[in-house]
């Protein structure tokens, strides 16, 4: 995969839409811009959520991944396009959108610290958008029904991000959004996370912000890569990690780490990789392989 | 010990005041971030709707029993009427513009008196009242006037509905969690502009109800009331945490006692400069009063 | 009107044409001719009816004009904080009751003469601000704006409670004439004290001129843009807030001297945090962070406070009817019905407004412009 080669081609809205009939895309954004304090974060990210699958969102730190998210959500004032399901959403309300069908789980988890565990899950239903999903819940996890009355601030990572990832599934969500669910967790949460992310993603389409590598590797089949607050390459995921020269200038993932390539090659890998070939990977004209200085801080 | 008795009645008669102009304040503040300067005024609207209805211009209401119960109903639906407007025209088209709410609110804390005043002039104006309210009771000695007990009632009252509100409803659930995490609750699909007026509606209702028999206990209305008392609730605010309605009820429980003993048994006035100081050291030395959550 | 312009003009005019150069530094001075009107306004005998209740050399009107521009120096010396470094403070009122109360308790107590009085009354006014700031500065955002709410709140408190009688409770305390120059005492020299408001005022819009467009300046325009910035260059914020704070109640620790030669005595009402409010409200009103904001609005607010009650009690205002009577006879509320409206409408204040008409004047001008050229 030559990527260098392909550099003079900007990502663009026509580019995509080439392809579009293909593989219809749940969620689009187009040029989303996010100004924070005079500060521009997001210079214009373009990214597809396909309407199945995972789509991973990757970036070095501070590239705009929580932004992006944010932006998507409304979060943080955005300019731009951001069409779920075929309707303009950028002028909704947040809680407007994602009452369209979007579960979030945010990166810092998002759980109400004084509130019992019950509450935060009471909290995510839907009034008149029929029967909450507890028993999916309590199937998935187990433990949360027994700690129902807990007060969700003492309960340890994993279990908070069992809360957090169990408000997005409470709903008939269309889209989850989950941002970095497995940051600062034990490696078997890590597991527990990865399979059931695995598992909604069979019903659902999800947009995973993710920095384990080895997490997107089992989990996405495409992948959207931010750099400097814009989107610097897209494609199949697989493609992109077995890469790595790729891995390592857009993801800033050191030699020995792209020397676990091979291991992605694997068989779980490969069958997941779509059939697109190199011209479905595209790098973005102005997001040159020296990254610039990252001084922004996500939000 | 009779004038402990007093001293402590009183005290808590005046702690109960503090509560009803502070726990709606601190709810406001906790979910909203506003420090809203017009809440003395919601006060002042309360007592000025429940004089003016008292006073025989509201039919059916009237100074004494149930004629006086329609009257502090009406005082009430006043402040709380007046209070919604504020939230829905002044508040609300500045959303997320925390600063400049405040200064509306100041321009509002500023315009509101001035035109109680327009109408009803600048003096205090006696505050009509039922016979068996503005006696007094002996206690253990002491003659303890029956408005302290009033006061304290209603304050428990208000107390438990806010409590039962808060624990028990999926509004008092929202409202809670938009205390900690107000873009939170937006990313959950609820529409957290609804919680901002209905707390401003709590929150004023609780002041007039507030005003209103705040007249009986200063015997008296006049348009600057409800401004002089909000810096003792921002103090018990502060004290309490903000958003935390708990800790507003402990919090003027404790200055309305430690005002009214320090100014008895000290200089007059000492007790007053205890409680703004005792605000300052404790914003110092635990500025988490200010982001203390609700508990 | 912004404070840059005058350096953009500097810095940004092309050598080329130098007539329009020479013009440009000429309407630089333009301040100079208000300035000018301000000084001889003693001597004349203009009327100003409405404006004014005698013509405006009368003493009635000198003292009300010197009221106005009094305040409109001390909203320019508070919007150091609340323009131009984002500091809410709620607690202006005690140092500028410091300055009026100290000085004349020293006089009144020590029976020392005005000036080192007022020397005196300044330097607590300087020292109660370092101590006061820097502790109240330890705290951000509406926890600064609190504890400087709570420490005014004290300094009212005792005023009132009036401890030894130094203070004269609710009631205040009168300046000793005997102690005040002979030129500074009675209605035949008010004239000198308009003077005095006036080298007041003149001397602050400098102040804040100068430190604005320093060093200082440009930090403290950093901190109210995002603190955490000019830390991440390495200056310590604290400072820098520390140095606003101080110099901004040294000011108002001189405007309250020149309040106590202006209205002959001290009064509580100076104390409280009302008072603050109403500096907070001219200064929004006006226009936060602009050279001259604070100033109009300062002489607006002043001059609204005291000819409004008057003009409600005259024949014009007394056949309304009372739904528009009875609120045009308070001017708080008028001025708190206007200070929400430019809130919302006027970001930027009273100042801005001038320019916004002209961009909107613009924008239609070449609206029509572009219609008149398709229909050509």
């Amino acid at each position: 995969m030559n990527a260098e080669a392909q550099g003079g081609q900007a990502l663009s809205g026509q580019a995509l839409s080439g392809r579009a009939e293909s593989v219809a895309s749940l969620l689009r954004v187009r040029d989303l811009r996010v100004v924070i304090g005079g500060r521009h974060i997001l210079h214009g990210v373009d990214l597809d959520v396909r309407a199945h699958g995972v789509t991973a969102l990757l970036g070095r730190n501070g590239a705009g991944k929580t932004t992006t998210v944010r932006g998507i959500l409304g979060l943080v004032p955005r300019t731009g396009s951001v069409l779920f399901d075929g309707t303009e959403t950028v002028r909704l309300a947040t809680h407007a959108l994602v009452r369209r069908g979007i579960g979030y789980a945010p990166e810092d988890r998002g759980v109400f610290a004084g509130l019992s565990v019950a509450e935060n899950l009471r909290l995510a239903e839907r009034p008149g958008a029929g029967e909450p999903a507890y028993a999916l819940v309590h199937e998935l996890f187990p433990e949360l029904r027994q700690r129902a009355r807990q007060p969700a601030g003492t309960l340890s990572g994993g279990q908070q991000q069992m809360v957090a990832i169990s408000r997005t599934l409470l709903n008939g969500n269309r889209l989850i959004i989950a941002d970095e669910p497995t940051k600062g967790l034990a490696p078997k949460v890590v597991t527990e996370v990865a399979q059931v992310l695995e598992r909604a993603a069979e019903a659902v389409p999800v947009l995973l912000v993710e920095q384990n590598l080895a997490m997107v590797r089992r989990l996405a089949e495409h992948c959207v890569v931010l750099a400097d607050g814009r989107t610097a390459h897209h494609g199949p995921a697989a493609e992109l990690l077995t890469d790595a020269e790729a891995t390592r200038r857009l993801l800033g993932v050191g030699r020995h780490q792209g020397a676990a390539g091979p291991d992605a090659t694997g068989p779980d890998a490969t069958d997941r990789a779509p059939t697109g070939g190199p011209s479905a990977d595209r790098t973005a004209v102005d997001a040159p392989p020296a990254a610039r200085p990252h001084t922004d801080r996500e939000h | 010990m009779s004038t402990v008795v007093l001293l402590t009645l009183t005290g808590l008669g005046l702690g109960a005041l503090y509560f009803l102009v502070a726990s709606g304040l601190s709810l406001i503040f906790g979910l909203m971030d506003v420090l809203n300067f017009a809440h003395g005024a919601l006060l002042s609207v309360g007592a000025y709707g429940t004089w003016w209805a008292a006073s025989g211009h509201l039919p059916g209401a009237g100074a004494d029993g149930p004629g006086f119960v329609l009257a502090v109903a009406f005082g009430t639906a006043a402040g709380t009427l007046a209070a919604v407007l504020l939230e829905l025209a002044v508040i609300r088209p500045l959303y997320e513009r925390p600063r400049e709410q405040v200064l509306a609110t100041v321009g509002v804390g500023l315009a509101l008196p001035a035109l109680l005043s327009a109408i009803w002039g600048a003096d205090a104006r006696p505050f009509p009242g039922p016979a068996a309210l503005t006696g007094t009771f002996g206690l253990l000695g002491a003659q303890v006037p029956v408005n302290r007990l009033v006061l304290i009632a209603a304050a428990l009252a208000v107390l438990a509905v806010l409590k039962l509100f808060l624990g028990r409803t999926r509004h008092g659930l929202v409202v809670r969690a938009g205390v900690e995490d107000r873009a939170m609750v937006t990313a959950l699909g609820i529409d957290v502009r609804k919680a901002f007026t209905l707390v401003f509606a709590i929150g004023g209702a609780a002041a007039a109800l507030g005003g209103a028999l705040g007249g009986l206990y200063f015997g008296s209305v006049d348009p600057g009331q409800g401004t002089s008392l909000l810096i003792f609730a921002f103090v018990v605010v502060v004290m309490g945490g903000m958003g935390s309605v708990g800790g507003a009820a402990l919090a003027s429980v404790a200055v309305g006692l430690v005002q009214q003993f320090a100014n008895y048994y000290t200089t007059a006035g000492l007790g007053d400069l205890a409680v703004v100081v005792l605000l300052a050291a404790l914003l110092l030395v635990r500025p988490s009063g200010l982001t203390g959550r609700l508990a | 009107m912004t404070t840059a312009t005058p350096e953009q003009t500097e810095v940004g005019a092309p050598p080329a044409a130098p007539a329009a150069d020479r013009l440009r530094r000429l309407t630089r001075w333009w301040p100079a001719a208000p300035l000018l009107v301000l000084l001889t306004a003693p001597w004349s005998s203009l009327p100003l009816p409405g404006l004014l209740d005698g013509p405006l050399g009368s003493p009635g009107s000198l003292q009300l004009i010197a009221l106005c521009l009094l305040f409109g120096a001390l909203a320019t010396g508070y919007d150091l904080l609340l323009g131009r470094t984002g500091l809410l403070s709620f607690g202006h009122a005690l140092y500028f009751a410091t300055g009026t109360y100290a000085t004349n308790t020293v006089m009144l107590q020590a029976g020392l003469p005005f000036l080192p009085s007022a020397l005196l009354g300044l330097l607590g006014g300087v020292a109660l601000a370092a101590l006061l700031g820097s502790v109240s500065l330890r705290m951000s955002g509406i926890g600064f704006s609190m504890v400087t709410l709570a420490f005014a709140q004290a300094g009212s408190i005792l005023v009132e409670r009036d401890p030894g009688g130094f203070t004269g409770g609710e009631e205040g305390r009168a300046a000793p004439a005997e102690q005040l120059p002979a030129a500074l005492v009675g209605i035949e020299h008010t004239a000198n004290l308009y003077w005095i408001a006036l080298a007041y005022l003149v001397l602050t819009l400098a102040v804040v001129h100068r430190v604005v467009h320093s060093r200082t300046g440009r930090v403290w325009e950093g901190i109210r843009e995002n603190e955490r910035r000019v830390e991440v260059l390495g200056l310590r914020p604290y400072g820098f807030k520390l140095v606003a704070f101080v110099l901004a109640g040294t000011l108002a620790a001189l405007g309250g001297i020149v309040y106590l030669l202006l209205t002959g005595g001290a009064t509580p009402q100076t104390t409280t945090s009302d008072f603050t409010l109403s500096l907070l409200v001219m200064v929004v009103l006006g226009g936060s962070g602009t050279r001259w904001g604070p100033l109009v609005g300062g002489v607006l607010y002043t001059w609204a406070d005291h000819r409004l009650g008057d003009l409600a009690g005259s024949g014009a205002v007394a056949g309304l009817p009372a739904v528009l009577r009875v609120p045009l006879s308070q001017p708080l509320f008028l001025l708190g019905t206007l200070f929400v409206l430019v809130v919302y409408l006027l970001p930027g204040g009273v100042v801005r407004l001038p320019g916004r008409l002209r961009a909107a004047r613009e924008r239609s001008r070449r609206v029509t412009e572009r219609s008149r050229r398709v229909t050509r």
